[in-house]
């Protein structure tokens, strides 16, 4: 598809964490998980890029309105996760570990009912400046 | 004088809280920052010397030698920590990014050898907020 556009929308949030399997023993989660397991949490500036893929509409040249976009993430993502504690304040973490992975497939998961079908939708997610993720692969 | 700055960083997790006041008070006066269950920040450390290059060798102070003192007497104590509860020289303090970097300098000061000065603590907490401290 030729005329396919890929529009990007950065946000931001800042979270607590920490990486632990319940299953396991503190030991075990120390040697996986290393500092990540500490049981006081730590925290990061997290850094969103969405990315929306489609066809400009021929009306607007939108592939998207970035406002209504950055509205969307704002709403559905840094509301629900900004200065949280991903483990402890928000039910898609109850039973999920947050690593960046886990975090990406969740903001993924919420944006994408929201877009109309005919937009593709990619995440990134920076934890730190040189830890990125990105869903679907 | 010249100054030789290095840059290390910690992630932690902290929240603005005055244990003196109310529930309301506290989100009245520090907003979502004073979430019960904490947030956090990839924080950005710049410390900056100063002094007159060694004879010798060239430098104010080995840069390698001034990550090392950093590492050991600050980053160690403050990553994937929660500095509200994890860290010994804010204990009693209210954990403001003004009183961590004041902290922070007092941690340095020991380490660092009589010919260079401390000039600079500067702490990132955000692409938005930093903070810096002179010792004054």
């Amino acid at each position: 598809m030729a005329n396919k556009v890929a529009v990007y929308r950065k946000e931001h949030f800042n979270a607590a964490h920490r990486l632990a399997n319940p299953t396991w023993s503190v030991e075990e989660n120390e040697r996986v998980f290393g500092k990540c397991a500490l049981p006081n949490y730590h925290g990061h500036n997290y850094e969103l890029i969405v990315k929306v893929i489609g066809e400009p509409d021929p009306e607007t040249g939108y592939v998207i309105d970035m406002k209504l976009l950055s509205d969307l993430i704002q709403r559905e993502i840094v509301a629900r996760f900004d200065h949280r504690n991903l483990n402890l304040d928000t039910v898609e973490f109850r039973s999920l570990n947050p690593t960046a992975e886990n975090i990406a497939v969740v903001i993924f998961n919420l944006l994408r009912p929201h877009l109309e079908n005919k937009l593709d939708l990619q995440v990134r997610l920076y934890e730190t400046p040189r830890n990125f993720v990105e869903y679907p692969a | 004088m010249v100054y030789l700055t290095r840059i290390e960083h910690f992630n932690a997790a902290h929240r603005l809280f005055n244990p003196d006041w109310t529930t309301e008070k506290n989100e009245e006066v520090f907003g979502k920052c004073a979430n019960t269950n904490w947030h956090g920040h990839n924080f950005e450390l710049y410390v900056t010397v100063k002094g007159l290059p060694d004879p010798e060798t060239g430098f104010i102070f080995d840069a390698k030698k001034l990550s090392l003192v950093i590492k050991e007497r600050v980053v160690e104590k403050l990553d994937h920590r929660n500095l509200n509860l994890d860290v010994d020289f804010m204990h009693g303090k209210l954990c403001s990014i003004e009183n961590l970097v004041m902290g922070i300098w007092q941690e340095l000061l020991p380490g660092l050898p009589e010919r260079v000065q401390l000039h600079c603590v500067k702490l990132v907490e955000t692409p938005k907020i930093y903070i810096e401290y002179y010792g004054e």
